[in-house]
Parts: C-alpha cells; structure tokens; sequence
C-alpha cells in the first residue's frame, strides 16, 4: 500500500483501504501453500500418466482401450466435471457478494453433477471388472484402473469435502474461515477438471483412435 | 458498510462472472471439438492427434487462467513460480521416462532377450 497522509484522508476511506489490503493479503497468503499441494499433485498424476504410457502397448492377449472405452459416457463424464467445475466458479463469485444462499445452491449443483461423473465411471469400472478385464488382466489395464482410478478417488475427496463444506455454511455462514475452506475447495476441484482434461485426451481419445 | 463496499472493490481486481463463463465456453467448444474429431474419424490418425492434443494444452491453459487465476497474484509471483518449476519436473518425468521405455524397447526385442536368457544358460522364454 503507498503512503498516505492521514491528515488529508477520511477516516472512512483509510479504514477502507487497510481492509482491503488486509484481505487480498490474506485470500493469497491463505491460499498459496494449497496451491504448492496441488502442483505436487500435478507430479503425482504426471508420473501415473508416464506409467500408463509406458505401459499402454502392453496388453498381452487383453482388450486394448479401442475395444473397451465408451465414449458417449466420457463425453457426459466431461461435460459434468466441467459444468460442475463452472457452477463452482459462481459459488466462489456469490460467496465474494456474500449471498449464503446462492452459495449453497452452487454447491448442491456442483455436488450432483460430481456425482454423476462419479457414478458413470464406477459404472464403467463395474463392468469392465465384471467382463473379466480388470487391472489383473494386463498392464494396459493396471495403467488404466491407477490413473483413472487415482483421479476418482481425488473427486470422491472432493465431494466428501463438498458435503461438509455444505453443512459448515448452513450452519456458520461465510464467516472468514469458511470463505478461505470454499476457496480452497474451489481450487482443488477446479484443478481436477484440469487434471480431467488429460486423462480424456491421453487415455480416453487416443485409445479410441487405437493409436 | 465500509467493508462490504472494499470488498466490492477488491473483487474487481479478481475473477467475475464474465471471465468464467469465457473459460467455461472455450473450454466446452474445445473438448467438444476434439470428441467430434476423435468420433467421426474426421482427418487422418496422425492430423487427429495434433489436433486433440493441441486443444488440450489449449483447454489446460484456458483453465489455469479462467479458472485458476494463475498470474492474476500481486507480486511477487510465488504461485507463477511453483508452477513453473512443477511443469519443468512434470516434463522432465514424462518425457524422460517415455524416452528411455522406448530406448529399452529398441535395444532389446523379444528375441534378443530369448538370445541374451540362452547365453546365460537360463533357457529361453
């Protein structure tokens, strides 16, 4: 903040400003040490994605991903992360104008529609392991269930985190810890749509091109 | 009264409803593009894969600054920083482990591993 001369300013707008500064600081500093966890999540999916590309030739008498991936269902998969992703976005711009109930509506959006994405590849892992081809089968498919199963896992955190964030805003409000838990909560989820994004391209796309 | 009218003030400097709903569109346009692609078989195999790839690392950008906010930090820049340096061992894990898989790959066939296991007196596969 610059200097300002306390005489020629009003009480109003020096009060103002502090708080301003105060708070920017503190969504930043507050944030940032998730953010450093998130990057470090970043390597995590980035060393399961080299194994899965190490391994994705070796499919030993398995299906290979052609025969296996549906996808329609990727296609509803993404397109309700992502949406979900948005309304998520518009939870965090009701919060900053601090309408406690948009915010809850959001969240219930996002929720359901992390659900659905949930409950589409639990469905997509049911089968294949009732067909026989589940991560045993070859290391294709070990590749396929660790990465894909390591980014599910991660949503499933996030809707449990979700749950609670739900019931922690009924019942405090955005109080100023509740705002830095939502804006956290935020980042991670919109960090696994971007993680989303890859294992859609990598894994679901070029394996239906046979590559 | 005061506090609410900073806090107006502070969110310009952030994220509104205009720019995620740019993200949430490019986003959608390019993930819908490289499903329809990918589908219909639209181009050749390798055209394909440019083309997916590419709106991937589009999208990825896309998203990181929509809706992440990378680079909307005062300064100094840590987030920019950690994020630099996460893609450089990202690229680094990636790019190395492919490289030296398929280096394995090329240096030894099946056969030459049935050869070097005979030559040792281990028997073939």
């Amino acid at each position: 903040m610059n200097e300002v001369d306390i005489k020629t300013i009003s009480h109003k707008k020096l009060l103002n400003r502090i708080y301003k500064a105060e708070e920017s600081k503190f969504f930043e500093t507050a944030s940032f040490g998730f953010f450093v966890y998130l990057m470090t999540d970043l390597v995590l999916f980035a060393s399961l994605f080299a194994v899965y590309a190490v391994l994705e030739a070796n499919t030993v008498g398995g299906p290979s991903g052609q025969q296996i991936f549906n996808l329609n269902n990727v296609l509803l998969e993404t397109l309700a992360l992502l949406i979900s992703s948005f309304t998520m976005g518009l939870a965090i711009l009701s919060m900053k104008k601090n309408h406690r109930n948009k915010v809850l509506g959001y969240l219930v959006i996002s929720f359901l529609l992390g659900l659905v994405f949930l409950l589409i590849e639990m469905t997509e892992f049911n089968h294949l392991i009732a067909i026989g081809d589940s991560w045993r089968r070859s290391g294709f498919l070990s590749g396929f269930f660790v990465l894909v199963g390591t980014h599910g896992l991660h949503i499933m955190v996030g809707l449990i985190w979700m749950a609670i964030m739900f019931y922690k805003i009924l019942k405090f409000g955005l109080s100023r810890v509740n705002i830095r838990r939502l804006t956290l909560l935020s980042m991670f989820w919109h960090f696994l749509d971007i993680v989303w994004i890859f294992i859609f391209t990598i894994v679901y796309l070029y394996g239906a091109l046979g590559r | 009264m005061s506090q609410i009218k900073s806090y107006h003030r502070f969110n310009k400097l952030e994220a509104n409803f205009k720019t995620y709903l740019i993200g949430f569109v490019l986003s959608l346009f390019f993930t819908l593009t490289a499903w329809l692609i990918t589908v219909k078989k639209a181009f050749n195999q390798e055209t394909i894969i440019i083309i997916i790839s590419l709106a991937a690392v589009i999208q990825f950008v896309i998203q990181l600054l929509f809706f992440l906010h990378l680079g909307k930090e005062s300064r100094p820049r840590y987030r920019l920083l950690v994020f630099s340096v996460m893609l450089l061992i990202v690229l680094i894990l990636v790019i190395g482990s492919l490289w030296i898989m398929a280096n394995l790959n090329h240096n030894m066939t099946i056969k030459q591993m049935e050869n070097y296991m005979v030559q040792q007196g281990n028997g073939g596969i």
